[in-house]
């Protein structure tokens, strides 16, 4: 027989995670819907970005193209993304006013606010992974000889960039000095991401084959959960004052 | 003297003459028992020093580390001024760690810095908290400072650990002594070398927590001053 105190007490604690879970979606959903309707109606931002994108792709192919070979190609647009990463996720907490920033403060809980920017720059860092493979493909010539593993790569090295990204800039919004301060505060801690990402992706332009990379993928999927889960747990320190 | 009093002296001072004590018995044995004729023949002898760096600055940031959790738990001050002091000394011994492996390595590999995963880790260690010290200083409100450093420790104390974890399997074979079968590591050392190696380490890592004792009392005292 089951006591009926301890039926009770389970059910309200799933129903309490349930409910905690389901706003928490609802907050996600919402936030991360207003970032991207900000950024359609505030064009200049994103043409800002693509634009940087593209002339520094230029002016790496305009420098380098005598000499690019896949190790070289492989450098080049992992460097290139990482530093299109830190200039569009740098203004993602700078770019608000304090007094609306107090105003999410009252609607929303931290880890809301956090996981819809997370969310909102994943997507960014796809659109803008894909759209500088794109081209380094029209520019430099494919050089990829394993399509899906260079995709699952792109799209697991956005994720992983933009929640750590996403964690520092946070952390620098509250000091002054801000962008030079993001570059040397992540830079060192994304070190192992990158490595990883630069290897694996190498391995796609080198080789057909999967062999020995799909430690690579659950390593990096288990880098970004880390990262996920310890912007989760320290974002409420930060985002209280 | 009253018994209570000298109980409390040695209490006090007990680890620290320990420290001394290892240190001196290190130094000097460390330069005159024979070692074994491996391939790096008498800079084996670094072993006592240089890896002493490496122990003393994993025992300072992991300290920090913890200090920077308390911190975060309690919110008191004197959390984050030990957590500070902790990274301070971690970094004074991540920099003597790399003077001491770049004279080795000099004579070992006929150039002071090589492309290798120990040495890119020890880099990336220093990167990060010089970094921390940073972000300390863009920082002016005293609680604020605590808290944003506090949240950063935390964060890139955990990147760090999976960096020094990740990158030698990504970077390949480390031409670094202390891989399997290597003559340095412990369970393969000469057993006379282990004589003085682990009460070297100890005297060091005593050391570091010394020195980490001597900064937060200095630490204190500025602030009272200027209080």
């Amino acid at each position: 027989m089951i006591k009926p105190s301890r039926i009770s007490g389970t059910a309200f604690l799933m129903l309490f995670l349930h409910e905690t879970s389901l706003m928490l979606l609802k907050e996600i959903k919402i936030l991360s819907g207003k970032e991207i309707r900000l950024e359609i109606k505030q064009k200049y931002v994103l043409n800002g970005i693509l634009l940087y994108l593209v002339s520094t792709i230029l002016i790496a192919y305009l420098a380098f193209s005598r000499v690019i070979d896949p190790e070289t190609w492989n450098s080049l647009f992992w460097i290139i993304l990482l530093f299109v990463a830190v200039n569009s996720i740098s203004k993602s907490f700078v770019q608000e006013s304090p007094s609306r920033l107090i105003y999410y403060y009252t609607l929303s809980s931290p880890q809301g606010i956090l996981l819809s920017k997370i969310l909102y720059n994943g997507l960014l860092m796809i659109l803008l992974a894909g759209l500088s493979s794109g081209l380094f493909i029209l520019l430099m010539g494919n050089r990829i000889l394993n399509f899906p593993l260079f995709l699952a790569v792109l799209f697991l090295g956005s994720i992983g960039l933009s929640s750590t990204l996403t964690m520092v800039a946070a952390i620098a919004s509250r000091a002054s000095n801000n962008f030079s301060l993001i570059a040397i505060l992540s830079f060192p801690i994304i070190l192992p991401l990158l490595l990883i990402l630069v290897r694996v992706s190498s391995s796609a332009l080198n080789t057909v084959g999967w062999a020995g990379n799909a430690g690579w993928l659950i390593l990096l999927i288990m880098i970004d959960i880390t990262v996920i889960l310890l912007a989760f747990i320290l974002f409420p320190y930060i985002w209280k004052e | 003297m009253h018994y209570a009093l000298r109980l409390r002296i040695f209490k006090t001072y007990w680890w620290k003459v320990l420290s001394g004590v290892l240190l001196i018995y290190a130094i000097v044995m460390g330069f005159s028992i024979p070692v074994p004729d491996t391939m790096i023949q008498e800079t084996i002898r670094n072993l006592f020093f240089h890896v002493g760096m490496w122990f003393g600055m994993l025992a300072m940031l992991t300290t920090g580390f913890i200090y920077s959790l308390r911190f975060l738990r309690t919110f008191n001050l004197k959390e984050d001024r030990m957590a500070v002091e902790a990274v301070n000394t971690g970094i004074l011994f991540g920099i003597l760690g790399i003077l001491t492996g770049m004279i080795w390595a000099n004579f070992t590999w006929g150039a002071p810095w090589v492309n290798d995963p120990k040495l890119d880790g020890a880099a990336a260690g220093l990167l990060i908290y010089l970094a921390y010290m940073v972000l300390r200083s863009s920082v002016n409100d005293i609680k604020n400072r605590a808290k944003i450093s506090a949240v950063y420790n935390i964060f890139a104390f955990v990147m760090w650990i999976v960096f020094v974890l990740v990158i030698p399997r990504v970077s390949g074979a480390s031409i670094h002594p202390g891989n399997e079968d290597s003559p340095v590591l412990p369970m393969h050392l000469d057993p006379a070398m282990r004589w003085v190696f682990y009460p070297a380490m100890l005297g060091w890592i005593l050391l570091g927590f010394w020195i980490l004792n001597l900064r937060v009392r200095i630490n204190k005292l500025n602030g009272e001053m200027t209080a």
